[in-house]
């Protein structure tokens, strides 16, 4: 039997063509495994203070310098590494159950119930969602699951609007129907018939949330709303990094190019995996 | 048009109430009343605190008198600021944020504007290519760290700009007014070059082409009405995105403006403020959304009839 083509090995072929977003997957892959192994690779703990030598320019002893408390800064890096990705994948995993679950119902039930779901979407695009952030970390208290959901709960609109629009689209084919007249529940028509085949829109703007909610994030920890210390995120390494800019520039350099390397990497790979599966949009 | 305009706005009435009552009592549910300060008072200067405050009174009577309040413009006065009232801050902060704002977004329109539409016209070129490559680092450098990286360059080590302030010595409005803009030219950059390559393939172009019109005339006149359609659109979310962007600049330059006072609310757990500012900001948004959706609609003929 030949392979056919299917549109995820299709996919697949184009992505590995594209040269921006295998080099973002590759940096993303050595980020996440540096995230992951952070205990066993960081050459000091990310909380080990040498108040002696504060802080130090980088040199052969601590690769990236030291801060003012003398704690190791690609430790630190290393550390922020975990709580920053944990977010951006967390809470894009939140965004992803609401959104997809709201689309799929809206679209799937279409009429009143989707018109009325599909407003309450609009009125929420409209609102200061920062805004309510701010006001859930500064009343529930800087905690970092409540983070993760809040953050969630923002970024889901979008997702929501996506799925509903690719699944009207799906509801009046044939094996829909087909399975319709078969008696096939609610839920396995989600499931079995529906979901699978919106994945690739899924998969593409879960890719490109990651980055927004990593933006939102270091912007939380920023303003000093986000995460709290002694854990550290990227967000609060630039904040620390810009505190003590004018001596030791290299405490907000050395962690604002890791974030934006990372940023760089994950809208690349997005792309790329946008135009992958969706040849129609890529502009050639 | 006009009528268009009317129902949106009866209709963002109940939307603004229901933020305003949601927040209301949200804040109720914060732990810890506004006066638990460091220092313990005694119980009767804590019950004529709230009696001052009108903190005695039963939460649906305080929700009442608020909202009345709001609807005559007062928010009330701030708890950690005595003799001071929300409003007041309000009128105090929101000129210079407009003020930036405004300035962010002018930079914003005419570096995006121009550079999208010229890597559009001058399409795979390196006129296209360039911009294309900044835009994408205006994107991925968020605004924590363009202003900290700009005050470092131009106000640290330069020392040809001032690296704080608003209004107190020269250009030191320059620094703000970039780092804030920066990231909206970049997107306004990718949404006019997207709008214009779409429009530019269309028919009503190469007539206007074939009709002899000189190119700076077709491009003006007849692409750009329409290529800069999602530009607008873009506008009134964006208005959202200033905002929070003017939370990051004001600390970062030490601005006295409505997004700094906001950050310290936050940080003081001055919940009056926190309420009239979301309140605030929230209407905000809503009308700008509202004038977007609008304008977009007055340049897009196909889009009245909806």
């Amino acid at each position: 039997m030949s392979k056919s083509s299917t549109l995820w090995s299709d996919a697949i072929y184009r992505l590995t063509r594209n040269k921006a977003a295998m080099f973002g997957a590759f940096i993303l892959f050595i980020l996440i495994l540096c995230a992951a192994l952070a205990p066993w690779i960081a050459p000091y703990s990310y909380s080990f203070q040498n108040l002696e030598l504060g802080a130090s320019p980088p040199s052969a002893a601590h690769l990236l310098g030291t801060d003012v408390l003398g704690r190791d800064l690609l430790s630190r890096i290393l550390y922020g590494a975990r709580i920053s990705l944990l977010v951006g994948f967390v809470a894009t995993g939140v965004a992803l159950v609401i959104g997809v679950s709201w689309g799929i119902v809206a679209g799937y039930a279409g009429g009143k119930i989707d018109s009325v779901m599909m407003r309450i979407v609009d009125i929420l695009y409209g609102l200061p969602f920062i805004i309510f952030i701010i006001l859930l970390m500064v009343i529930f208290g800087r905690n970092l699951w409540l983070l993760f959901g809040a953050i969630g709960a923002v970024e889901w609109l979008t997702m929501a609007r996506i799925v509903r629009g690719q699944v009207i689209g799906l509801k009046n084919q044939e094996f829909v129907m087909a399975a319709k007249a078969m008696g096939v529940s609610n839920f396995s028509m989600f499931r079995k018939h529906l979901l699978p085949n919106i994945l690739g829109p899924i998969a593409v703007y879960a890719t490109l949330t990651i980055p927004q909610v990593m933006l939102l994030e270091g912007f939380l920890s920023f303003l000093g709303l986000g995460i709290q210390p002694p854990m550290s995120s990227w967000g609060t390494l630039i904040k620390d990094g810009v505190e003590s800019m004018e001596e030791y520039s290299w405490l907000l350099i050395y962690p604002g190019i890791t974030f934006t390397i990372t940023l760089f990497a994950l809208n690349f790979f997005g792309d790329g995996l946008r135009d992958a599966l969706d040849p129609k949009t890529t502009d050639n | 048009m006009l009528s268009i305009f009317f129902k949106r706005l009866l209709l963002a009435i109940p939307v603004l109430l229901a933020v305003a009552s949601l927040t209301f009592f949200l804040i109720k549910l914060a732990p810890g009343g506004p006066f638990d300060a460091d220092k313990a008072v005694s119980p009767q200067v804590l019950k004529n605190l709230n009696e001052a405050y009108n903190l005695d009174a039963s939460e649906w009577e305080q929700y009442v008198d608020y909202m009345s309040g709001v609807l005559q413009g007062d928010f009330g006065p701030s708890f950690r600021f005595p003799g001071r009232s929300v409003s007041e801050m309000i009128a105090t902060g929101l000129p210079v944020t407009f003020e930036l704002a405004f300035y962010a977004i002018l930079i914003a329109l005419l570096i995006g504007i121009s550079s999208g539409v010229l890597a559009a016209l001058k399409r795979n070129t390196f006129l296209d290519f360039i911009p294309m490559a900044i835009a994408m680092i205006g994107i991925c450098v968020p605004t924590f760290l363009m202003g900290p990286l700009l005050v470092l360059i131009f106000g640290i080590n330069l020392e040809i700009l001032p690296v704080s302030g608003w209004g107190q010595l020269p250009g030191d409005k320059i620094l703000p007014s970039i780092t804030l803009g920066f990231a909206y030219a970049a997107y306004i950059a990718r949404l006019s070059r997207g709008g214009m390559l779409e429009v530019l393939n269309q028919d009503f172009i190469r007539t206007a082409r074939a009709k002899g019109l000189k190119e700076r005339n077709v491009v003006i006149k007849h692409a750009m009405q329409g290529g800069l359609i999602p530009v607008v659109s873009f506008l009134g979310p964006a208005v959202a995105g200033l905002l929070a962007g003017s939370f990051v600049v004001e600390t970062i330059f030490q601005i006295p403006g409505l997004g700094r006072f906001y950050v310290e609310a936050a940080f003081n757990r001055d919940y009056t403020m926190i309420l009239g500012t979301t309140i605030f900001f929230s209407a905000m948004i809503v009308f700008f959304n509202l004038l977007s959706d609008l304008a977009s609609m007055w340049l897009n003929p196909r889009s009245r009839d909806v």
